[in-house]
């Protein structure tokens, strides 16, 4: 891990550095403040958030908003942990297929030479530029005669095919796992697969670890209000926006609200990039 | 080190140029069990609806009797015929004008001023710049700040200071709307294409700077010219993608901003326009037919990107 440490590199001025310091210190303040009102004002009791002229902190801090929540949450007529375990189950399960399929095709996308490759990297390319919205229609239809509505699946199954992750992860298959190394593994004998899973998917863990990010902020958002109809089938999210919806008397509660649902990914993703960090202090890259 | 040079240089297992195309194919069918469970629900769920909805833009569809052919109609219709579709046309450019280049260089920019830092800082600067993108509707926190009323914390604090004397209507307003749009939308751009962009950057090996300096290179400026730009083609190409189609389909978070009837339509875009007609209006054909537009629009813009990122490094 200490191996790598950045030690002042080559051909850096210190007026640049000083410049990049100061852009990064005005882009990061920029960046934050809306996040800190967020933050503040969920914390605020009821007369300051109407208050004239607005507070940007809060000053006397209280847990009334989410304590309300709770006791809103408790009176639910679904339980509350329902609705966190069909969102649990839809997050793991489309999280998983996701990164499977789209690190499968795409090691082989980047790292094989066969017939049609060419137009399966096209199609997939242009596939990122058409809008989901017209395709809803046939989408829904399909899955009505998969008879699919009314069940997990229906949300999960369109999240194992999303192209952004697989071009995304056969980018960095193609720049940073080497063929000089699948050809080595291959003269000692090792099948594709494993060399799928044993050296090229150790080497990219950058890119499924980011894939991880963007996935489960795609998932956690979703409500599934499409094709879920039953209520105990229905997830967190659905539930939250539901509690919010209650006008001024709600508004510190959907401001815990608001807390709550980006605390879960950003969560998600302190824990990925401190991985991603590891990963590049000890491996060394380049495939090594 | 690039990926169009480990491109070429790739082998694949048994493949000779002289062999038949089926004989080919036999031989890769290891690649195409790799590629089948991604490519079966990627076929079923993207490339089948996307040609349905491309034919459904030649019909008249209103989602409860059967479409019926109408030609060229629907695009005559959107050209000719459909004043406020010109209008969204009009803001779109101006807006994926102003956004997508400047997200998509600020993107990389900060990328590479964080790719600097240390291990920990780095990491705690990255959250700051990423996380207007994973919270979710947090944009929406824009709406208290310019509320038109005097309880908009930017109204009220004006109104404080004496510096005006009644509250703007900065989101109804069209001279201010487009402008809070926009800068709304860039706090908001530091998404995908960033976070791809952080992963590249630190799998570039120190050796190539270290090889680098040797041969000559003096600043940091040349030093991303001739190495990690050239290192960094794939995911710039992938950045680029993320810019162009945030920026052409931006829709919800201007809708979240201005409301679903914006004054004189002053930041009604494309997008608005195709979902007012697919999901308000159920039109579908003439949804289908402004989305096929965009997908032009949008895939012209990408080759012109693919040509201009040919040029780096050189």
């Amino acid at each position: 891990m200490a191996i790598r440490i950045r030690k002042k590199r080559l051909s850096r001025s210190t007026g640049g550095d000083l410049v990049i310091f100061f852009f990064l210190a005005i882009g990061a303040a920029f960046m934050a403040m809306p996040m800190v009102y967020t933050i503040s004002q969920a914390f605020k009791p009821l007369n300051e958030l109407w208050l004239f002229p607005p507070q940007f902190f809060v000053r006397n801090p209280t847990l009334n908003n989410f304590n309300d929540l709770l006791v809103l949450m408790g009176k639910s007529w679904v339980p509350i942990t329902r609705y966190l375990f069909n969102s649990l189950f839809i997050v793991l399960v489309g999280m998983a297929g996701n990164v499977l399929t789209g690190s499968l095709a795409a090691y082989a996308l980047a790292k094989h030479v066969f017939p049609g490759r060419k137009a399966i990297e096209q199609i997939i390319v242009l596939s990122l530029m058409f809008t989901p919205t017209v395709t809803a229609i046939p989408n829904y239809l399909l899955m009505s005669r998969l008879n699919l509505i009314n069940t997990y699946w229906s949300v999960i199954i369109p999240h194992w095919q999303w192209t952004l992750g697989l071009y995304l992860v056969s980018r960095f298959m193609a720049s940073m796992v080497h063929d000089s190394l699948l050809e080595a593994a291959r003269i000692d004998g090792a099948g594709e697969f494993r060399i799928y899973a044993q050296i090229a998917m150790p080497i990219v863990k950058p890119a499924w670890l980011t894939l991880i990010i963007l996935v489960f902020q795609n998932l956690w958002r979703e409500t599934g209000a499409l094709f879920i109809y039953r209520e105990e089938l229905k997830t967190l999210p659905y539930a939250l926006s539901q509690v919010a919806t209650g006008g001024i008397a709600r508004a510190g509660v959907s401001a815990a609200i608001t807390v709550i649902m980006m605390a879960v990914p950003i969560i998600i993703f302190v824990i990925n990039q401190s991985k991603i960090v590891e990963t590049m202090g000890t491996s060394g890259m380049g495939g090594e | 080190m690039s990926s169009v040079v480990s491109r070429r240089q790739m082998v694949s297992p048994g493949i000779e140029h002289k062999d038949s195309l089926w004989a080919q194919m036999k031989k890769s069918w290891r690649s195409y069990a790799f590629v089948a469970p991604f490519l079966l629900l990627f076929t079923i769920f993207t490339v089948i609806p996307v040609l349905l909805s491309i034919v459904l833009s030649f019909t008249y569809f209103n989602m409860l009797e059967f479409p019926t052919w109408v030609g060229w109609g629907n695009y005559i219709r959107l050209f000719l015929a459909d004043e406020v579709f010109l209008i969204a046309v009009k803001n779109t450019l101006l807006f994926a004008v102003i956004t997508g280049p400047v997200s998509y260089i600020v993107s990389f920019l900060v990328a590479w001023f964080i790719n600097e830092l240390q291990p920990k800082v780095r990491a705690f600067i990255t959250l700051l710049f990423y996380a207007p993108s994973i919270s979710g509707n947090v944009y929406v926190i824009w709406q208290t700040m310019f509320a038109t009323d005097t309880y908009g914390y930017i109204n009220a604090h004006l109104l404080n200071l004496g510096i005006i004397d009644r509250p703007i209507g900065w989101l109804i307003d069209p001279k201010y709307m487009m402008t809070i749009v926009i800068i709304v939308s860039l706090w908001m751009s530091l998404g995908t294409a960033f976070l791809a962009f952080i992963a590249g950057l630190q799998g570039i090996s120190p050796t190539l700077y270290e090889a680098g300096a040797i041969d000559g290179i003096k600043n940091r400026w040349q030093e991303l010219w001739y190495l990690t730009l050239p290192a960094m083609r794939g995911f710039l190409m992938f950045g680029a993608i993320m810019s162009i189609t945030g920026s052409f389909n931006a829709a919800g978070n201007i809708q979240a901003l201005t409301g679903p009837n914006p004054t004189d339509y002053a930041t009604w875009t494309v997008m608005q326009h195709l979902l007012d007609y697919g999901n308000v209006r159920y039109e579908m054909g003439y949804a289908s037919a402004i989305s096929v537009l965009l997908f032009c629009v949008m895939v012209g813009s990408q080759r012109l990107v693919q040509r201009m990122l040919h040029k780096v490094g050189n």
